[in-house]
């Protein structure tokens, strides 16, 4: 019995990641209609800001710095992902506005680029990146400054061989520098391709003994961090202006703009928010267990099947679907269920272990829970808890 | 067929307060406002009658931001605002309670009004709650319910009020009295027009409602897109009424 409300505490603790990132996903959802296949990636960005602020704290003299390290890293985290997320909405999704399979691929292609991007960077990467940027906006500002009047086509050949020149200039130079060397300090990749790990403070090791049952401290962390984002971000929507007014746009943005509220701040700050949230949970992944470019991946998924369970925008639907998804996963996945029943020594149950131990690795885990969703949104298409009443808007 | 098409008497003194010139919007490609031109002075309150489906809504909405005119300009306080976001419009002032009110639905009544307040220009001048509460005694009890549960009534003046307490220079009305039983109307026209005294704010009112029309001092006939009367409500003709009015 110990073996199960110790894997009912782990479950609890992978939903509240789930839900963490999902939160995110789902205000986004609800207000924009796009669907950020780059959030997972969002995640892995918090959990790599996490490994670089550890090390930070290793180069300060470790002690007091790696204990209290994750407080500073979880602002971060939030930060660095908030700040690529609204990088991300600027550029890109805005401009792919209602056009939700166009944003669907552009996501998809970033996300595959913050991967391939974790892996290959190193000084002389980002000083190609450097060098572009200056050179493309730069000649860009230069033109719309100093723009001759009535340029007319000339216009468009000239941005066309700004861009061509920024490219072939910051490529040659990010090559020249990283071609130093593996160990040049251009060459040095930041994080190699292989996962990194992240040490959990000192207190966070260990656990809380409840008679047989051990809860590890920094389950017993992530959960409560669940709990202070859920408070926030309940806090946030409901009592907070900017909260109000990503509710007014989510529900009829026409409306919201004619009222004075200015919508396209709206999407870029819920964006940034989603997306901040997202970095908060990737530093907690870090607590169990190594960090790597495909972090995001393995939650992105069951994050989506959360936001669809649970109902988009939907607090309590996303809580209780988070808990559900995370703990049936990880009670199938580990194999604890079909141990469980077996030990209970029933023999007319063998059918249903026998089932449950083929399903007993974390990727059969995944298919049979997505069965399970999949039968579920047969009864209830509109999620766990479908609005009810006049106010619907069907 | 009435075509007393009157250029409006614009007096050099005043900038007018929203003026439309030549105004051609579509709908993809169907042409729905043909050259319209309007102009509405400080107080004044304009009436739009037309039948169904001649792009009454259409100039709204034009007016409004939701919509871009393929040509022509609209000047609102003298500064023409066509290339300005439906946000940005409604801090200058254009205060809007369209078709179907178009209440937030979950959002109770107190936050539905809060987000009137968006479009406040001047802090200092002062919240209008409790203006509104006098105007809209029947809002007062309802401050906690969801605003898509309540009556068509309620929601107009809702939408109303809502629109108010943004404190605009100029109040486009879209039919506020479209399916709604005629001691509310009443309410709302007295409403309005004592908002009309009390602030001296322009009015652009779409209405059908005869009684409701006589309020304005001026009226636009329009027909298939086009403006093809205007004059004093006082001159209402019978034809006119008989033309224009689903009375
Ligand atoms: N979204 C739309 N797409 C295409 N055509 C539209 C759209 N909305 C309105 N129309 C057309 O534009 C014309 C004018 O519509 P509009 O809503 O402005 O009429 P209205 O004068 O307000 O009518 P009513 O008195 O019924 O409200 C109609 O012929 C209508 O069919
Ligand atoms: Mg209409």
């Amino acid at each position: 019995m110990s073996l199960f409300a110790s894997s009912l505490f782990d479950g609890i603790s992978i939903g509240a990641v789930l839900l963490m990132s999902a939160l995110g996903l789902s205000i986004v959802f609800g207000l924009m209609g796009v669907i950020n296949l780059a959030h997972g990636e969002m995640m892995m960005l918090g959990a790599y800001t996490t490994y670089v602020v550890q090390n930070g704290a290793k180069a300060l003299g470790g002690g007091l710095w790696l204990n209290l390290y994750i407080f500073p890293a979880l602002v971060l985290a939030f930060v660095v992902a908030a700040l690529v997320g609204l990088f991300l909405e600027r550029n890109i999704i805005r401009l792919l506005y209602g056009r939700p399979l166009e944003t669907l691929l552009a996501t998809w292609g970033v996300s595959l680029i913050l991967r391939q991007f974790v892996r290959s960077v190193s000084w002389g990467f980002v000083a190609g990146l450097v060098i572009f940027a200056v050179l493309f906006w730069g000649g860009r500002w230069v033109l719309q400054r100093f723009r001759p009047g009535g340029l007319g086509r000339m216009h468009q050949g000239a941005i066309a061989l700004i861009t061509l020149l920024s490219i072939g200039i910051s490529v040659t130079a990010g090559y020249g520098l990283t071609g130093l060397g593996e160990t040049s300090f251009w060459g040095k990749l930041w994080f190699s391709a292989r996962n990194v790990d992240v040490t959990p403070p000192g207190w966070l090791q260990g656990g809380l003994s409840l008679g047989t049952v051990t809860l590890p401290y920094a389950r017993l962390f992530i959960i409560s961090l669940m709990v202070v984002c859920l408070v926030g971000i309940y806090w946030f929507l409901q009592r907070s202006p900017w909260g109000l007014r990503i509710r007014a746009v989510t529900q009829n943005r026409q409306m919201s703009a004619c009222l004075g509220i200015p919508t396209d701040r709206v999407d870029a700050l819920a964006f940034a928010l989603g997306s901040g949230l997202a970095g908060v949970a990737g530093c907690a992944v870090t607590l169990l267990g190594s960090v790597g470019p495909n972090l995001g991946s393995n939650y992105i998924v069951d994050a989506f099947m959360v936001v669809v369970v649970g109902g988009v925008g939907q607090l309590l639907g996303s809580i209780v679907a988070a808990m559900g998804i995370g703990i049936t996963s990880y009670l199938i996945g580990s194999g604890t269920l079909g141990f469980v029943l077996s030990n209970m020594g029933a023999s007319f149950l063998q059918p249903v272990i026998d089932i449950l131990d083929f399903f007993a690795t974390s990727s059969m885990a995944k298919v049979m829970i997505f069965a399970l969703i999949i039968g579920f949104l047969q009864i209830r298409p509109a999620g766990l808890f479908p609005q009810q009443g006049r106010s619907v808007d069907v | 067929m009435v075509s007393t098409l009157t250029t409006p008497q614009t007096p050099a003194t005043a900038n007018p307060m929203l003026h439309l010139q030549g105004l051609d919007v579509y709908y993809g490609e169907s042409h729905i406002l043909r050259q319209v031109d309007l102009t509405i002075l400080p107080g004044q309150m304009v009436c739009l009658i037309g039948r169904n489906g001649v792009g009454k809504t259409t100039l709204l909405k034009s007016v409004m931001g939701l919509l871009q005119p393929r040509q022509g300009n609209i000047f609102y306080q003298g500064q023409s605002i066509v290339r300005r976001s439906p946000d940005q419009r409604a801090k200058l002032g254009i205060g809007y309670v369209p078709q179907g009110r178009e209440i937030i639905p979950r959002l109770t009544v107190q936050e539905n009004l809060q987000l009137g307040r968006e479009a406040q220009r001047e802090r200092k001048g002062g919240d209008r709650f409790d203006e509104m509460m006098d105007l809209f005694p029947a809002l007062k009890d309802l401050l906690q319910r969801m605003g898509g549960d309540l009556s068509g009534g309620q929601q107009q003046q809702l939408a109303i009020a809502r629109a108010l307490m943004g404190r605009p220079s100029l109040l486009m009305l879209d039919e506020p009295t479209e399916g709604i039983q005629p001691s509310i109307i009443l309410e709302i026209e007295a409403a309005v027009r004592r908002t009309i005294e009390t602030t001296g704010i322009s009015v652009l009112l779409v209405e059908q409602h005869l009684h409701f029309v006589q309020q304005a001092d001026r009226y636009y006939a329009m027909q298939r897109g086009g403006i093809v009367a205007s004059g004093s409500t006082e001159e209402l003709s019978q034809d006119i009424i008989q033309e224009f009015l689903s009375v």
